[in-house]
C-alpha cells in the first residue's frame, strides 16, 4: 500500500480544478457541477464551496446516480441506486461539469453521457477527476485532472474522504479491484 | 431472489431496500429522466387470467420505462380464456423467451405453481392470486403510509393502520397485514364476523368488529373493496346496514386523528364501502396510490431482474 | 399327504405365534410348528408377519367411465401390490352403480381380471343425486349381491331421503356407508377451514360440516334401528360423537384411511393438488384422535378412498385439481408406521381393521377368515423389518397422484394370495385366471 495523495495533496488538487473549471468556462455563470454518488458527490459540493468562494455565487450543483444506466448490471447482484438530484435550473444548454473520484475504464462516465441524455441537452460536458488511473476501455478522456496515477491492472486505487471515511487520502493498493 | 409470489418471500431489509429503491426511481419519474435503459433487451410477460385493467398497465408502464419489452397475454380473448391450461400457456411463454411473468389469476397458488413448476424458466411476479395475495400492492400501500407519515425513518414502526372490509376474500388485506407487520405498524382489522376468516387469531394483527371505536386511534384507514355478490351470499343483510356500520362517510372521516390519510386499493364502490365526499377528499391518497404503484413496480422489476444473482447487494 | 402348493415357513401369525402354513386347493391345509411335507413352492418367511388378506371397503376403480384413469383391472392389480383380496367398488362412475346392470358389470369386470374379489357397491340415490332410492332390492338380489350402499362422492344430504334408506335396506341386509358432508358449508370448499386455509386464501371445508351429518345419521340410525357406517371419518369431534353413539348401543361402524392417519392440512401450503382430499387434511389434533380410535376400536376399519386422477387433473392450479389421492399400494406401509410402529396397535389389531371387520361389515365371508385349518386362503405376507421408497413413476395404478412420492415407507409386501394362488410374489403379478 502507498500514499498517492495526502489530505493537504487532495485541498490543493481541488483548488486548482476549481481554477481551471473557471478559466475553461470564463466564470461560473452557465456551468452546472454534478457528482457521481458516493464520493464524487462530495468532491463536487467540495468544487462548489470553493468557487463559491473565488466568485462570489454558489454554482448550481447537484447528483447524478449512473447505476441505472450501468452496463455490467448482470454481472453482479442487484445494485442500490444512489439520489438523483438535478438543480431546478436544469441542464438544458448548460456546461455540465461531471465530479468522479477515479477514472478508470470510462464506462461510469458513458453510463452518465446516456443518463444526461435522458434528462436533457447540455451545451457541453466536461469531466472532473481526482485521480486518473488510466486503463481506459473506452475513448473518454478528462478535461480536469486532480493527479495522474499510472497503476497496473493489478493494483486498486482507494479514496477516503473525511465526509464519509473520517479522513481524507488517496492509496493505491495490491490486488485488482473487485 | 427469483420471484415475488407473497410478502412472506421478503425479509425486513428486503422490503425497505424495495421501498427505497423505488423513491429514487419515482424522482426519475418525476420528471428529470423518462426512460431507462436497465432491463434493454428482456422480456416481461403480462398474464392476466383475471381481468384488471389498472395493475396490468402499472406494470407495463413500470416494464416499458425501464426499457424491457412487453407482451400482454390477458383473459378476454387469448387462449387462457379458451380453457387452455396454466401449464400449456406457461410452456407457450417459455417458448417466446420471457424473462419474466407478472400474472393475475383468480386460484389461490396460481403463482407459486408457475414458479415450482418445470414448466418456464424466468421469473415470476404474483399481481393477484385468487384470494392469497397481491405483494406488489402492499408494497405501493407501505410506500404511500412511509411517504406521507414516515418522518423520515425507513420502516413504519409505532403507526397504526386500520384495515377495513371484506378480510375474508381480500388479497389485499393478507398482503397488507404480513407487510405493516413487519414493517413494525400496528394493525387492526375491522370486519363484519363473517367477512373475518376462521384461525385469523394468530394474525400479526388485532380484530374488531366497531369501526367506530378503532378510527379515532389510527394514522391510516384503508377501506377494501366489497363485492355486490357478498350479499346474496349471506354475509351480510344489504348495503345499507353494511354501509352503516362499516361504511367511511363523512361523519366517521371527521373523528379521525388529524394527519390521518384514507387509502383504497381500488376500484371503489363509492357509496358502499366508501363515500364520494371521503374518496375526492384531502385526506385522501387514493390516487397517489396508483402513481406510487409504478414506481414500486419498476423497484421490483430492478430487484429481481437487473442483477445477475440471487441475492440484492449494495455498491 | 399330498404336496402342498405353497409352504409358508417360520412367519408370525397376527398373535405373534410362529407357525409353518401349507395352502392346498385354495384352503389353508396346515398352520403349526414345523411343516414335514413337500411343497411346489416354499416361502422362507422368518422375518415375516402372515395376516388374512386386506379387505377395502372404499375403493374408486372408476369404470365404467373414467378409464383414463384407472380400470378394474388395473385397480385390482394395485391391489394385490397392497395386499388385497377383497375391495369394493364405489358407485360414482359414469354411469352410476344405481341399477343391476351396471354393479354385475363392474363384478364381472373383477371376476375377469381374476386378481381379487371385487364386491360392487350400489348407489342409495338414482344417479346420486340424493332424490329418489335407486333400485336397492335389484342390486342386493343381482349376481354381485350388494349389501352397501353409499353415493360416496357426494352426501345423502335430505334428512328423510337418509332416513328411508336407512329404513329400506333393512329388508335386504344392507349397510348405508355416508359420505358426511353437509352440502351447503362446503360449496367451493378446498381444504381444511383452519388458520392454514386462512392464510393461503383457500375456502374452507370445516369439520362441523362433517361432524353435523354424522350426529344427525346415527340418531337416524338408532331412531328406525338400522346399520350405518360414516366413511373416511377426519375429525376428533367426529371420533367424540361415534364413542357416544356406541355407547348408547347405536349399530353405527366407522372407517379412517391411511392418509388422514398421517398427513395434516400444513401440507396445502406448496399448493400442490396432490395433497387435495375429500374429506382434506386436517390437523396434527385430528390425527392424534383418529389414531386412538383406531387402537381403540372405535374406528372400525382402514378403508383407502383409493381415489385415482389422471395427471392433468393434478398438473394444475389447486381450485382446477381434482380430489383425491392414490391409497391401495401404500395402505398396509402406512398403517405399520403410524400404528404400528408408534406402538399403538399390534398385527393382531391390524388384522381386525384391514380384514376381519371389513368382511364383517361388507358380509364377504371368504374374507377375514381366521389364520386355520380350513379357512379359504386368502393371506397377505408382509416383511415388516424391510423398507421401501415410493416411486409414482411404478405404481402399478393407472394413475399417480400418490402423496407419497420419494417417501420411504417401512413394510414390504412379499406375497399375496388369493383362493390359495399367489396373485403377488415379490414384484410379479399374476392373475389367477377369470371364471
Amino acid at each position: 500500500m502507498s500514499l498517492a495523495l495526502s489530505a493537504q495533496d487532495i485541498t490543493r488538487a481541488l483548488t486548482r480544478i476549481s481554477h481551471e473549471i473557471l478559466e475553461k468556462n470564463q466564470g461560473s455563470a452557465n456551468i452546472v457541477l454534478l457528482g457521481i454518488p458516493t464520493r464524487g458527490a462530495h468532491l463536487a459540493t467540495r468544487i462548489s464551496s470553493i468557487i463559491t468562494s473565488i466568485e462570489g455565487s454558489e454554482p448550481p450543483t447537484g447528483t447524478l446516480d449512473i447505476t441505472l444506466f450501468r452496463d455490467d448490471l448482470r454481472m453482479r447482484p442487484p445494485r442500490a441506486i444512489m439520489p438523483t438530484k438535478i438543480p431546478t435550473s436544469g441542464i438544458e444548454g448548460k456546461d455540465v461539469i461531471l465530479v468522479d473520484d477515479v477514472l478508470f475504464s470510462g464506462r461510469t462516465i458513458r453510463a452518465a453521457l446516456d443518463a444526461l441524455g435522458e434528462i436533457g441537452r447540455p451545451r457541453t460536458v466536461q469531466l472532473a477527476a481526482l485521480v486518473d488511473r488510466g486503463h481506459r476501455e473506452l475513448p473518454i478522456k478528462a478535461d480536469f485532472i486532480g493527479k495522474n496515477l499510472p497503476t497496473s491492472k493489478n493494483q486498486s486505487v482507494r479514496v477516503l474522504l473525511s465526509e464519509i471515511d473520517g479522513r481524507d487520502e488517496v492509496t493505491i493498493e495490491e490486488g485488482a479491484e473487485l | 431472489m427469483k420471484h415475488l409470489l407473497s410478502i412472506a418471500d421478503l425479509n425486513k431489509s428486503e422490503a425497505i431496500s424495495i421501498l427505497d429503491t423505488a423513491t429514487e426511481l419515482a424522482r426519475v419519474g418525476d420528471g428529470a429522466v423518462k426512460k431507462l435503459p436497465t432491463l434493454r433487451g428482456r422480456t416481461i410477460v403480462n398474464l392476466f387470467a383475471e381481468d384488471s385493467t389498472r395493475t396490468r398497465i402499472s406494470f407495463e408502464a413500470a416494464a416499458k420505462r425501464l426499457s424491457a419489452d412487453v407482451i400482454n397475454f390477458s383473459a378476454k380473448g387469448s387462449s387462457v380464456s379458451k380453457g387452455e391450461s396454466l401449464k400449456d400457456t406457461a410452456m407457450t411463454l417459455q417458448a417466446m423467451g420471457a424473462d419474466a411473468v407478472v400474472i393475475r389469476h383468480s386460484a389461490s397458488g396460481a403463482a407459486q405453481r408457475l414458479a415450482d413448476s418445470q414448466w418456464m424458466s424466468g421469473s415470476v411476479i404474483n399481481a393477484g392470486d385468487g384470494t392469497h395475495e397481491h405483494p406488489s400492492q402492499a408494497l405501493l400501500d407501505a410506500f404511500t403510509i412511509r411517504k406521507h407519515l414516515g418522518m423520515g425513518a425507513s420502516d413504519l414502526a409505532g403507526l397504526n393502520v386500520a384495515i377495513v372490509g371484506d378480510i375474508l376474500h381480500s388479497r389485499v388485506a393478507r398482503s397488507n397485514v404480513l407487510l405493516l407487520a413487519m414493517l413494525g405498524a400496528k394493525v387492526t382489522l375491522v370486519a363484519p364476523p363473517t367477512l373475518l376468516p376462521v384461525g385469523i387469531q394468530n394474525w400479526p394483527a388485532t380484530v374488531s368488529y366497531d369501526f367506530d371505536s378503532v378510527i379515532p386511534h389510527v394514522d391510516v384507514v384503508m377501506m377494501l373493496r366489497v363485492q355486490q355478490e357478498r350479499m346474496s351470499d349471506l354475509f351480510f343483510p344489504n348495503a345499507r346496514e353494511y354501509s352503516r356500520y362499516f361504511g367511511l362517510n363523512g361523519e366517521r372521516m371527521a373523528s379521525m386523528k388529524s394527519g390521518a390519510i384514507v387509502m383504497h386499493p381500488g376500484p371503489m364502490n363509492r357509496g358502499l364501502e366508501i363515500s364520494a365526499e371521503v374518496a375526492d377528499s384531502a385526506r385522501s391518497v387514493i390516487t397517489e396510490q396508483v402513481t406510487n404503484g409504478v414506481s414500486v413496480r419498476m423497484a421490483i422489476l430492478y430487484v429481481l431482474l437487473a442483477g445477475g444473482a440471487l441475492e440484492v447487494g449494495s455498491n | 399327504m399330498t404336496t402342498a402348493d405353497y409352504l409358508i415357513k417360520g412367519a408370525s401369525l397376527p398373535d405373534a405365534k410362529k407357525a409353518d402354513i401349507s395352502i392346498s386347493n385354495g384352503v389353508i391345509a396346515s398352520v403349526g410348528s414345523e411343516f414335514k411335507g413337500d411343497a411346489k413352492n416354499v416361502i422362507d418367511a422368518k422375518d415375516c408377519v402372515v395376516l388374512p388378506g386386506l379387505v377395502d371397503l372404499h375403493t374408486h376403480l372408476r369404470e365404467p367411465g373414467r378409464e383414463d384413469a384407472e380400470t378394474v383391472l388395473s385397480g385390482s392389480r394395485a391391489g394385490v401390490k397392497g395386499g388385497f383380496t377383497a375391495v369394493s367398488a364405489m358407485a360414482n362412475t359414469s354411469p352410476v352403480a344405481d341399477t343391476a346392470g351396471v354393479v354385475e358389470q363392474v363384478y364381472r369386470l373383477g371376476q375377469e381380471a381374476g386378481f381379487l374379489d371385487v364386491f360392487p357397491i350400489g348407489a342409495v340415490t338414482q344417479g346420486l343425486k340424493g332424490e329418489a332410492l335407486s333400485e336397492i332390492g335389484a342390486m342386493a338380489d343381482s349376481v354381485a349381491r350388494v349389501r352397501v350402499f353409499s353415493d360416496d362422492g357426494n352426501c345423502v344430504s335430505d334428512p328423510l331421503v337418509m332416513r328411508r334408506a336407512l329404513e329400506y335396506i333393512k329388508k335386504f341386509g344392507g349397510v348405508i356407508a355416508q359420505h358426511a358432508q353437509d352440502p351447503r358449508m362446503t360449496i367451493g370448499s378446498q381444504m381444511n377451514e383452519g388458520e392454514i386455509s386462512a392464510r393461503l386464501g383457500l375456502k374452507g371445508w370445516p369439520a362441523v360440516a362433517e361432524e353435523a351429518i354424522i350426529a344427525r345419521d346415527v340418531l337416524l340410525a338408532d331412531h328406525v334401528q338400522s346399520r350405518l357406517h360414516i366413511c373416511h371419518l377426519t375429525t376428533a369431534g367426529g371420533v367424540e360423537i361415534i364413542r357416544w353413539a356406541k355407547a348408547r348401543g347405536i349399530n353405527v361402524t366407522a372407517e379412517v384411511t391411511p392418509h388422514h392417519l398421517l398427513l395434516t392440512d400444513d401440507l396445502a401450503s406448496s399448493y400442490d393438488p396432490v395433497y387435495k382430499v375429500n374429506p382434506p387434511l386436517r390437523t396434527e389434533a385430528d390425527v392424534h384422535a383418529l389414531r386412538e380410535a383406531l387402537a381403540d376400536g372405535t374406528i372400525d376399519i382402514v378403508a383407502t378412498d383409493h381415489a385415482p386422477h389422471p395427471t392433468e387433473s393434478k398438473e394444475c392450479e389447486w381450485q382446477e385439481a381434482a380430489f383425491g389421492m392414490l391409497g391401495l399400494e401404500t395402505a398396509l406401509s402406512i398403517v405399520q408406521k403410524t400404528m404400528v410402529d408408534s406402538g399403538l396397535m399390534n398385527w393382531s389389531q391390524v388384522a381386525d381393521r384391514m380384514s376381519i371387520a371389513p368382511a364383517r361389515i361388507g358380509g364377504y365371508e371368504n374374507h377375514g377368515q381366521p389364520i386355520v385349518v380350513g379357512s379359504v386362503a386368502n393371506l397377505v405376507v408382509i416383511n415388516p423389518t424391510q423398507e421401501w421408497t415410493v416411486d409414482r413413476d411404478l405404481v402399478l395404478s393407472k394413475s399417480s397422484n400418490t402423496p407419497y412420492h420419494g417417501h420411504v415407507l417401512p413394510g414390504v409386501i412379499t406375497h399375496t394370495f388369493f383362493k390359495g394362488a399367489a396373485t403377488y410374489s415379490n414384484g410379479t403379478i399374476t392373475s389367477v385366471g377369470g371364471k
